[in-house]
């Protein structure tokens, strides 16, 4: 949309000729300056300016849709309305159906709690037929710390689809639709995302499992400032991917612990804080996400497993 | 002047408290900016006063349509059905309440007429969120029941790729006198919903909102939302009529509520 020449715009040719003898070609070229700005560089009057980019913006414009439309596509041409039920009444009541499609869906929590079990879950729920409540498609799974078990799959699914699992063959045919990826550094993470690209146009592919994101990010040598780029890089690909390919997307993430007597704060709390020599010190350790504040930002839902003594819960936020 | 004043009018937000420190709700004519960490509810308040703002004139509502400007993809459809189903059962429950005798006041909407007076706009990058701007004057002006323009949010693509960090302050800075331009013409509210980052004052790291210093000028109120111990809360940072307050919300199944007890979080950033 932004590449749009302008040229091909119909606009009045005087004025086209004009933004193409100073070098402004595409729309992006236009609408990276302020309009008082190409007042200056095309020499012309504000009311022209602003005339000439009412135009240019309203063909760049994105369309508009209502509410209603969108959701009676969704309705129509979507599984359960764009969900993937996960089978976890209570989660998928939360989540209005199951974890929905198009955007990027986080689980968080520490070691051992089940994350890894979760995905392989989703995996399964994926690729199994409509009628059972799946998306009858492949998946793909990307296994950073090779911790994808196919035994523990199909034991997974023997276990709670029995009808399914024990017909011959049924098994391979299911743990066949998922395909297992292991790259090594973030670079090779996003040369396989642009040829999962390709399957995604297809519409074979119907969900994409990253576990985890943290281990990817962290594993890399780089710290900092260009590590936070990187990851800002990968982030809108894989949301632009979930976006227009309309598949659930779920990324597993680290804990770490944050020890210290405060969380961040703005300025206006700080202000109401009582000093430092009016309480001792106290060593609330709680947990943080890792992968920082943009990364959190970037997911629509985080869902967060916590141990409350021996069960498992979720929180949608 | 004044008289004008008395006339401009205010979308609630469906939470008593919030409500109260804005002074009614959210003002028409004005731009306010509503920024937080994630998952304090920002897309939350911007869908409930999308929902809001349809409210009819006999229930104190605006009876006006919204725009919601989606530069994330985080508008959930489902959310804005639950929410506006929430929104008619609460004002039939008015209605029982103030007109038992009365049977002409049945509320007669439908959730989807809800979804359908919302214009839903996804943009992908920063020029189409530029072209978009300019585009509503004309927009607005074929649609004149428009009461809101929702932009969630405001920040996303003016993050990445910006290397003019001047040329990034003049256009947004342009865009935010177009939005004030297209409040005060109009008479309709803009709200625009920011994110956060850290930056580092008198020696500590301290959250802030996003976009740098110089955007703080670019809206008529600012509010942040941030978490109180285990509470949401929002703050009154920066108004011209309204005065420093802070007030507690949740979110619920139903959309923005005033706070109750069962609606605080696990300990978890």
């Amino acid at each position: 949309m932004a590449n749009k020449l302008i040229n091909q715009m119909a606009l009045p040719k005087s004025i086209a000729n004009i933004f193409a003898a100073r070098n402004i070609i595409t729309a992006k070229d236009a609408l990276s300056l302020t309009e008082f700005e190409l007042m200056e560089l095309l020499d012309v009057g504000m009311a022209e300016v602003t005339s000439a980019m009412a135009h240019i913006s309203e063909v760049v414009c994105p369309p508009c849709q209502t509410a209603l439309l969108l959701m009676e596509q969704r309705v129509r041409n979507e599984s359960l309305a764009g969900h993937l039920p996960t089978r976890l009444k209570g989660l998928d009541e939360a989540l209005c159906g199951g974890i929905p499609f198009g955007v990027l869906t986080e689980l968080v929590g520490p070691p051992g709690i089940g994350k890894t079990q979760f995905c392989l879950k989703l995996s399964l729920l994926a690729s199994l037929p409509v009628n059972c409540g799946g998306l009858d498609g492949r998946v793909i799974y990307i296994d950073v710390e090779s911790k994808f078990s196919s035994k523990r799959l199909i034991e997974i699914g023997t276990k709670s689809f029995p009808e399914i699992f024990h017909k011959k063959g049924m098994a391979q045919e299911m743990a066949g639709r998922i395909r297992i990826l292991r790259p090594t550094s973030l670079s090779e993470f996003a040369e396989s995302l642009q040829r999962i690209k390709v399957s995604l146009l297809q519409q074979q592919v119907k969900l994409l499992i990253v576990d985890s994101m943290a281990a990817l990010v962290l594993g890399e040598h780089d710290c900092g400032a260009s590590r936070q780029q990187a990851l800002g890089w990968h982030v809108s690909f894989i949301k632009s991917l979930a976006e227009f390919s309309r598949i659930p997307i779920v990324l597993t993430n680290q804990v770490r612990s944050h020890i210290g007597d405060e969380s961040l704060m703005y300025s206006f709390q700080a202000q109401s804080r009582p000093t430092k020599e009016d309480n001792p010190v106290t060593f609330d350790s709680h947990l943080v996400a890792a992968l920082g504040i943009n990364w959190a930002h970037a997911v629509t839902i985080r869902l967060v497993l916590e141990s409350r003594s021996v069960s498992c819960r979720s929180k949608v936020h | 002047m004044f008289n004008e004043e008395r006339f401009s009018s205010l979308i609630t937000t469906s939470c008593v408290d919030l409500d109260n420190i804005l002074g009614g709700g959210i003002n028409c004519k004005e731009v306010t900016e509503i920024g937080g960490v994630p998952g304090i509810g920002k897309t939350q308040i911007g869908i409930q006063l999308a929902v809001n703002v349809q409210i009819p004139l006999e229930y104190g509502g605006l009876g006006g349509k919204a725009i919601y400007i989606d530069t994330e993809g985080s508008f959930m459809v489902e959310r804005v059905l639950q929410i506006a189903e929430a929104c008619i059962e609460d004002m039939s429950e008015y209605s029982h309440h103030f007109h038992k005798d009365n049977q002409a006041y049945g509320v007669k909407m439908h959730p989807n007429s809800i979804l359908e007076n919302i214009f839903y706009f996804r943009v992908c990058s920063y020029t189409e969120q530029i072209a978009l701007v300019n585009y509503l004057d004309k927009f607005v002006t074929e649609h004149k029941d428009v009461k809101i323009i929702i932009i969630d949010s405001v920040t996303f693509h003016f993050r990445q790729d910006f290397d003019d960090m001047a040329l990034r302050t003049r256009l947004l800075g342009e865009m935010s006198l177009k939005l004030m331009k297209l409040a005060r013409n109009f008479c309709l509210a803009v709200v625009m919903l920011n994110q956060v980052t850290t930056k580092h004052i008198e020696g500590s790291f301290q959250l802030t909102l996003a976009l740098g210093d110089s955007w703080s000028h670019s809206c008529t109120n600012r509010i942040i939302l941030y978490w109180n111990g285990n509470e949401r809360h929002a703050y009154i940072d920066k108004s011209p009529s309204l005065k420093s307050a802070s007030a507690p919300y949740s979110v619920t199944s139903r959309g923005i509520r005033n706070s109750t007890s069962s609606s605080k979080r696990i300990k978890m950033v």
